[in-house]
């Protein structure tokens, strides 16, 4: 009750429950991987403190309204050092989303770069990679959940993306964490350099295969390791069609 | 002692002499021995560097199974480049049933790549703008880390490259390694690329690509409409469906491979898995030779062969008999009920000398000898008639027509729309199928078997509903139904591989035999069935 009038206080007065931002956490979670760094710690929980978390996607609409007042990140203008060939290219032209960008569907091809900067505009920033995992966790023990998230990851992304926030909120007032795009994190170059400490030649050591598997901490949250698979494969200015992305903040 | 037999003591004795002759000393370990018939190995990985690549980059041809691409003729190693894009797509995996599977190149199995010992292969792998997943490659051709997966890391909309040298030769698997690994194959993510030796693979007539893979879908074999991935089932490995070239039906009907007699076929086998093992075999045929797990030597004279998972084989045999001859994964509940079963249809001159059987007994179920076990030849049109053509009483639709090149006598004819059958015709030719595919288990007297079966004879549950009997024929039925006040609960599988001609025929047949009088069933009946059910259920999340 407490956290939910606190939640109140914090989004904009009069807004629907779907817009700003809800409360998450604190709460743990466990390591995707339970790497052996030698410290004893292996496979222990994370603790995650409290943050706030967009209760929806980034849309189209919002984005517009960001490279409006922010031409360097508009289609054309970025630079390529920030954002490949495919950034915003679903959009009809750099200040119209045209009708296969909704405008109330989530933003995507827009590289870690300018989702950051978005962010940074609102005076927020990317979640990190444990805070998305928290969030997203909600829900976890029910039955279905992972078959669920499994079901969705194995659709070819639609031509037109589905509006945000058509379906019910999550533990936290949470919406679309799952089924609707891949969203950025801060730190998702994560799985790339968190190698076992004491073979920094190998990084890659658990993003492939067998040696991916026997450090997957359960052996069936096959959910979590195809986000993890995801995201290393990312590079910051990759824009990629199904890959938005949503913005965080430390509590006040 | 058979002719075989002497042959074969003859070959020992003489391996025997050569040992006993050769200068060694007679402590020498035995297997160090030269044996008589065996070559001297290739050398390996050693022997594989052929220099630097001559000539301008060679854009690799890349077909879809079955087919392969053209033997390579050239004498020198070159650069090869290969363009293989990932695409995830929804498509059949069996009539009316569609699966998301994740492709090189847009059909599973991927493209078939072929290289030349020695070749510098220079691989791009693209990864569709539309992909939900990152992707990569390991190449079982590849020496170096990961086989190229490492190096092949794509994520979706992008582009990767790597080169190797191909330093050995052989047929190998491709597959996608990014994690999670299993699903990703599950998904068919899996090909056959073939380094040939320098000097070639001796020339044949024919060669075809076939791949097995296991899939496995949340709803039950044949449930109808899009069925998601079931990760549970893979885990306990317990597919429902395994299938020849990721479609059940992918090489049966019209979709045969085709060949004549007197012609040498080869067959690039490979198995994707990802769990299972393929007892491959081709039934009514003998494998002259099977380049065992994909490598140099061969094993002669071969029926059945295990291909593993993430493996592959070579087979290649002559034709002298005309027939279709059936693809299976030997373990038969795998070919019957899940799918994993193909057709070579084989046209030409029949050989008594060969292979013979009086008339009469043509169609007589599984009484042909050596045409397979008589449960076979009740599962399957086939074995049992050596080819549809020459009984011109048998109407085929275009599913089970052979090519108009390949009757004898005839100027190839440009292939024409099945004539519709009078009500005698159509009976007829039920008939035959009726005893081909029905009569194993509702008995050619259409009585059934007590407690198990139920009857078709005067059956009120069969006659009450003609749209139900389709449904039942092409989608199987399982559970508890009441036939003439008996309760039967068992299982009926769908009979996918009839055309919607056959089932109208089939169909018609037994509502006019045993005592039964009712109106024709059409193809175009059956065609509706099919396409309601492929339109219902199953819906996307």
């Amino acid at each position: 009750m407490s956290a939910l009038a606190l939640v109140g206080m914090l989004v904009v007065a009069g807004a629907a429950p779907s817009e700003g931002m809800a409360r998450v956490g604190p709460g743990r979670i466990q390591p995707a991987f339970q790497q052996d760094r030698g410290d004893g710690a292996a496979g222990a929980e994370i603790e995650v403190p409290a943050f706030l978390l967009d209760r929806h996607p980034v849309t189209n609409a919002e984005f517009l309204e960001f490279v409006r007042r922010h031409p360097e990140w508009q289609r054309g203008r970025v630079s390529p050092l920030f954002a490949d060939e495919r950034y915003l290219a679903r959009w009809a032209s750099p200040l119209d989303p045209g009708p296969d960008a909704p405008l109330r569907a989530p933003v995507t091809e827009v590289s870690w770069f300018a989702a950051r900067a978005y962010c940074k505009s609102r005076g927020a920033r990317l979640p990190t990679e444990n805070e998305w995992e928290l969030a997203a966790r909600a829900g976890a023990d029910e039955p279905g959940f992972t078959a669920r998230i499994l079901a969705w990851y194995a659709q070819p992304t639609p031509k037109v993306l589905p509006e945000v926030a058509r379906g019910e909120p999550n533990a936290w007032g949470v919406y679309d964490l799952h089924g609707l795009v891949w969203e950025w994190v801060s730190d998702f170059t994560n799985a790339l350099v968190s190698g076992d400490s004491r073979d920094p030649g190998d990084p890659d050591r658990i993003q492939f295969c067998g040696a991916g598997a026997l450090a997957l901490r359960d052996k069936r949250d096959y959910a979590t390791f195809m986000r993890v698979a995801f995201r290393s494969s990312l590079e910051a200015r990759y824009s990629i069609a199904n890959l938005g992305f949503r913005c965080a903040r430390d509590l006040p | 002692m058979s002719p075989v037999r002497i042959a074969f003591a003859v070959t020992v004795i003489a391996s025997l002499t050569l040992f006993a002759c050769s200068d060694r000393a007679p402590t020498s370990p035995p297997v160090k021995a030269p044996v008589a018939g065996v070559a001297p190995d290739t050398g390996g990985s050693a022997r594989g560097d052929l220099g630097p690549p001559q000539g301008a980059p060679i854009v690799a041809p890349l077909t879809d199974a079955p087919a392969v691409p053209p033997p390579i003729r050239r004498s020198a190693p070159a650069k090869v480049v290969v363009n293989l894009e990932v695409k995830e797509l929804e498509q059949e995996i069996a009539p009316g049933v569609k699966y998301v599977f994740w492709t090189f190149g847009g059909k599973v199995p991927g493209k078939f790549i072929r290289v030349r010992q020695g070749d510098t292969v220079e691989l791009h792998l693209r990864n569709a703008p539309d992909s939900k997943m990152p992707h990569n490659i390991d190449l079982h051709a590849v020496t170096g880390p990961g086989g190229g997966a490492e190096s092949s890391f794509t994520a979706p909309g992008h582009e990767t490259q790597f080169t190797f040298k191909a330093l050995n030769q052989g047929l190998f698997v491709y597959h996608c390694a990014t994690a999670p690994v299993g699903m990703h194959i599950a998904n068919g993510m899996y090909g056959l690329i073939l380094v040939e030796p320098p000097e070639g693979l001796p020339p044949v007539d024919r060669e075809f690509y076939v791949m097995q893979g296991d899939f496995y879908t949340q709803g039950e074999t044949g449930a109808a409409g899009l069925q998601p991935f079931d990760m549970e089932k893979a885990i306990a490995e317990q597919p429902t469906y395994v299938l020849f070239n990721g479609r059940m039906g992918a090489l049966t009907g019209d979709h045969a491979l085709r060949a004549k007699v007197g012609e040498r076929v080869r067959i690039f086998v490979g198995n994707g898995g990802p769990n299972l093992a393929s007892s491959f075999h081709v039934i009514g045929e003998i494998f002259d030779r099977v380049f065992t797990e994909g490598g140099t030597r061969f094993q002669e004279n071969v029926g059945t062969t295990v291909v593993p998972p993430g493996g592959a084989a070579i087979v290649e045999f002559k034709l002298e008999v005309p027939g279709t001859y059936t693809l299976v994964d030997h373990a038969l509940f795998r070919a019957f009920n899940k799918g994993a079963i193909g057709q070579l249809q084989v046209s030409g001159e029949g050989n008594e000398a060969v292979f013979s059987h009086p008339k009469s007994d043509r169609d007589q179920l599984g009484a042909a000898p050596g045409a397979g076990t008589p449960g076979l030849a009740a599962v399957l049109p086939g074995p049992s008639e050596p080819n549809p053509l020459d009984n011109p009483n048998v109407p085929r639709s275009p599913l089970f027509e052979t090519p108009a090149s390949t009757k004898e006598g005839t100027a190839a004819q440009a292939p024409q729309a099945p004539k519709p059958l009078s009500l005698a015709e159509q009976i007829e030719a039920g008939r035959k199928t009726f005893t081909t595919t029905c009569a194993a288990c509702h008995q050619a007297n259409g009585q059934g078997i007590p407690g198990g079966i139920p009857p078709l004879a005067k059956s009120d549950f069969l006659m009450a509903d003609k749209r139900r009997s389709i449904e039942i024929v092409t989608g199987g039925l399982s559970g508890p139904v009441m036939v003439n006040g008996q309760r039967y609960n068992s299982v009926m599988p769908p009979i996918t591989y009839l055309s919607d001609a056959e089932v109208a025929n089939v169909l018609t047949y037994v509502r006019n035999a045993f005592g039964n009088k009712g109106d024709p069933v059409t193809p175009e009946e059956v065609s509706e069935v099919r396409a309601s059910r492929a339109n219902q259920g199953g819906g996307r999340l």
